[in-house]
């Protein structure tokens, strides 16, 4: 594959900068990153992950856009209010840049369809951009058990948390927190609120994680936890090793099948 | 000394910053050791280019001044690595 004109000079800020280079490019345009939840977190590392040229983009959400969405969910416009979270993204980015093709799968995930969706096309990397935790145990485990990096984010009110799980290298959600809280025992962010720009923040630290993994350069988040409190304006990393006795990823897994765990009522669709 | 360049590549029809861009296409074709042969035209590019080549490891072996407003400057592959 050679450059066009077009993507030399669409991509030459990339291309001029020695980590990434006519190689990196070419890797980011043959690479598949999965996107779960077009929400906060993953509008805008969608956004940044399709202008960087990432040539295959899946999108999961079963949710359509609502109003109160287009407060931090970037990809949304106003007139797509009612339409699948799903299809308003993938028309954001095919208008953002033709050489990404962007694959939907407007589903909720759960243990029948996570791992069919993660191998539909053997995406190289991960991005956990959902807003409750029975779905980000559900993605940490799917990931372990089928060995794919990923990275985990959470944000409410005005803080936000990530960390990148690569297999072999360091610990997995489960690893540091090992069971879901009780359904209703944290709130969520419809409850809490969130600042909008914190997807922002985080969606995109995730979308320099999955560059990063697939260039090949730096240091990721692995073992490490990045948190960040926009009030006091202060990023703390706070290092985490890997529990030899965690129930998925440790010595003696106890978990070999995927788990659903029950959902916060307040979460759970009235339809 | 005569100079035998492995492949040649004229950025005069471009500008800064597609000037390195484009010479960058071509020196990651090489292998190492290998020489690029760039025209290039005086002002920015002569200035900038033959920088950013040994800022990535490569050896500016020599510049010639064509007289005509443009440069030609032969180029190491890596030549300032190992």
């Amino acid at each position: 594959m050679s450059f066009s004109n077009e993507q030399l000079e669409r991509y030459s800020r990339h291309i001029i900068l020695k980590e990434v280079g006519v190689k990196g490019q070419k890797k980011l345009l043959n690479s598949k990153v999965l996107i779960i939840g077009t929400g906060g977190l993953g509008a805008p590392a969608a956004m940044f992950l399709a202008a960087a040229g990432v040539g295959n983009i899946g999108l999961v959400d079963f949710d359509a856009v609502e109003l109160s969405n287009l407060q931090r969910q970037i990809i949304h416009l106003t007139r797509d209010v009612g339409k699948p979270k799903v299809i308003s993204g993938m028309e954001t980015i095919n208008e953002m840049n033709p050489d990404v093709e962007v694959t939907t799968y407007k589903e909720w995930v759960s243990s029948e369809n996570i791992s069919d969706i993660i191998k539909d096309k053997d995406y190289d990397f991960i991005i956990d951009g959902t807003d409750n935790f029975p779905a980000k145990f559900l993605i940490n485990d799917a990931c372990v058990l089928t060995q794919k990096p990923f990275s985990h984010a959470g944000i409410i009110r005005f803080q936000g948390q990530t960390m990148t799980y690569v297999p072999g290298q360091g610990p997995c959600y489960r690893c540091v927190f090992l069971n879901p809280p009780p359904p209703d025992a944290v709130p969520t962010c419809k409850q809490a609120g969130v600042l909008g720009v914190m997807g922002g923040i985080i969606g995109t630290i995730q979308a320099t994680e999955a560059i990063k993994y697939i260039l090949g350069v730096g240091e990721l988040l692995t073992g490490q936890l990045l948190t960040y409190d926009s009030l006091k304006m202060e990023f703390r990393k706070i290092k985490l090793p890997h529990n030899k006795n965690c129930q998925v990823c440790g010595e003696n897994p106890t978990i070999k099948t995927l788990i659903d765990y029950e959902q916060a009522v307040c979460e759970l669709k009235q339809s | 000394m005569e100079i035998k360049a492995d492949d040649f590549v004229d950025i005069t029809d471009v500008v800064c910053p597609i000037t390195f861009v484009k010479a960058k296409v071509a020196i990651e074709e090489l292998e190492d050791g290998q020489i690029l042969e760039v025209r290039m035209n005086e002002g920015e590019p002569i200035q900038n280019v033959p920088r950013s080549f040994k800022d990535e490891g490569h050896k500016v072996l020599n510049v010639i001044n064509n007289e005509d407003g443009t440069f030609t400057v032969f180029v190491e592959k890596g030549g300032l690595e190992g």
